[in-house]
């Protein structure tokens, strides 16, 4: 194969800052963001030559996004595979441009879920409108009352029953993302908490409380990335790839055991391409849509033994000062979740690793390695995983 | 009979075969004779072998809780008033899980391992649904 390891880096990025925005479309926070990312790589729209999204409202969204924006793409992906598609993206650029296809992508994603009404974790099928359901794997399910929440919860319970997890060690991913939140001031949450909160709060679906659930914002964001040769004229220090792995995890005909997420399989050809080892990663940005995702992540990912989660996510050691700070910007359960987060996830690393916020408590220290890992659908029925590693060198 | 307000399947030609069964009352799986390999849902091709050598074999109709959720929140009509329920993913004796309530019990009963079996709800005059309960 190839050698994709600095085959390309993101050049510019943007977060569009809005966690609630009635007045705009999801379009216009894209072009807003796409806008706002070149310029912050010092590009112009004739630089574009790839055209990356993914949306599960706009419909034909990269379709719409090009006619929206003018542009005439000659390379185009809107995979979609949950809110973990970004880092597929990702991986997709950095393969078209290590081929030559094109020399400079934009990966751009928005969604208003919150001044829209949508219930994403608990709508059920009812989200979708009470369609008629597919006759698999739907027909199958969706009868039987599933929720987002519900499937993450299913994993929660099975994997306190095999591991002695406790609904304590779940709270810990949740007190660590506010913490980092505080330290955001765009993010939707900001109030410290502790695990006595969140264990002594509602339950949403048993064993997960609402602090273990997302937000649900509005927001959107952008990332262009570039060849080599492109990203020495931009204005930022780029940011290389230096790994990349994708996966699909489902119930096997039902006969896998979904407690191996897809980051079991994502994460080694990362890795490998990368030629680093878990001890050089400095810090990472690991999707929470709820705090069980983080956990299992963690495990399967390899940063810990499978089973071995809940103490790990404990005393303190994925906040910040601790051995693997973790989702810096208070990630999805504290800063923000538009119906898909992986987008943030690149563009978080993306300013640690430029060191944006040096001579502040948010700021990991000496940040070289990045890892970023985006989990889109459910763990308990089917999903993605896509693991990134990023770096400043 | 009350009128179903609860999402209903759709039947397609390779699925009609199980709901056909759940009608009389029967849970009816697939086998395929090219690798014996069971699954879940059911398909018109073997998902392991990728054959269409399937058969339909009578499950026994038990299992175990493989993991299950208590739901308190969800705000699909029909399963709005229903909360708390239980949906679970049982394991059939045959090996593979599938999605369910598991319902004539306190939800707080429910424990991973329990022994289970299939229950039939009639939805409709065409439709018949599994659920599944403890093993009385």
């Amino acid at each position: 194969m190839v050698n994709l390891n600095h085959g390309a880096a993101i050049v510019g990025i943007h977060e569009h800052q809005t966690r609630y925005a009635p007045d705009k479309s999801e379009l216009q926070i894209q072009g807003e963001s796409v806008i706002k990312a070149l310029e912050d790589a010092g590009l112009s729209k004739n630089d574009v030559e790839g055209l990356f999204t993914a949306s599960s409202t706009i419909r034909n969204s990269g379709l719409n996004l090009a006619d929206y924006l003018d542009m005439y793409p000659k390379y185009v992906d809107n995979t979609t595979v949950g809110g973990g598609s970004f880092e597929f993206h990702l991986s997709h650029a950095l393969t078209a441009i290590a081929a030559g296809r094109i020399k400079c992508a934009v990966i751009t994603y928005s969604s208003l879920a919150k001044s829209g009404g949508i219930s994403v974790g608990t709508g059920g099928v009812a989200r979708f409108g009470h369609p008629r359901l597919d006759p698999s794997p739907d027909s199958f399910e969706e009868i039987y009352g599933l929720t987002t929440v519900g499937l993450y919860a299913m994993i929660a319970r099975r994997h306190m029953e095999l591991f002695g997890t406790t609904s304590e060690q779940l709270a810990e991913v949740a007190v660590a993302m506010r913490r980092h939140a505080g330290l955001n001031p765009e993010a939707q949450f900001r109030d410290p908490i502790t695990v006595s909160d969140v264990v002594n709060s509602r339950v949403i679906s048993d064993p997960l409380h609402l602090p273990d659930c997302c937000v649900i914002t509005d927001g959107g964001g952008a990332v262009v990335i570039a060849s080599p040769e492109l990203a020495k004229d931009c204005k930022q220090t780029p940011v290389w790839i230096l790994g990349v792995g994708e996966a699909l995890a489902h119930q096997g005909a039902g006969k896998r055991d979904l407690m191996y997420i897809a980051a079991k399989q994502s994460h080694g050809p990362a890795f490998e391409m990368a030629g680093v080892k878990h001890s050089d990663i400095d810090m990472a940005m690991v999707y929470d849509s709820f705090t069980i995702t983080v956990i299992e992540t963690l495990e399967d990912l390899g940063f810990c033994e499978k089973g071995e989660g809940g103490q790990f996510v404990s005393n303190g050691r994925i906040q910040l000062g601790g051995e693997l700070p973790l989702n810096t910007d208070g990630g999805g359960l504290s800063s923000n979740h538009p119906g898909m987060r992986g987008i943030f996830l690149l563009l978080e690393a993306t300013r640690q690793l430029r060191h944006e916020f040096e001579g502040t408590e948010r700021q990991v220290p000496n940040c070289n390695i990045a890892l970023c890992h985006g989990t889109g659908g459910a763990l308990g029925s089917r999903h993605s995983g896509g693991t990134v590693i990023l770096g400043r060198n | 009979m009350p009128e179903w307000n609860k999402p209903l399947p759709t039947i397609a030609g390779e699925t009609k075969v199980f709901w056909d069964g759940c009608k009389k009352g029967e849970l009816i799986i697939q086998k395929c004779d090219s690798c014996n390999d069971y699954q879940f849902y059911p398909r018109g091709i073997c998902s392991n072998c990728w054959t269409t050598d399937i058969k339909w074999v009578h499950s026994t109709g038990r299992g175990k809780v493989w993991t299950y959720t208590i739901t308190y929140q969800n705000r699909t009509p029909g399963f709005a008033e229903d909360v708390p329920y239980v949906l679970a993913l049982v394991e059939l004796d045959e090996g593979v899980k599938m999605f369910t309530n598991i319902i004539e019990c306190d939800p707080k009963e429910v424990k991973i391992g329990m022994d289970v079996e299939v229950t039939f709800v009639k939805a409709n005059n065409f439709i018949t649904i599994p659920y599944f309960k403890p093993v009385s």
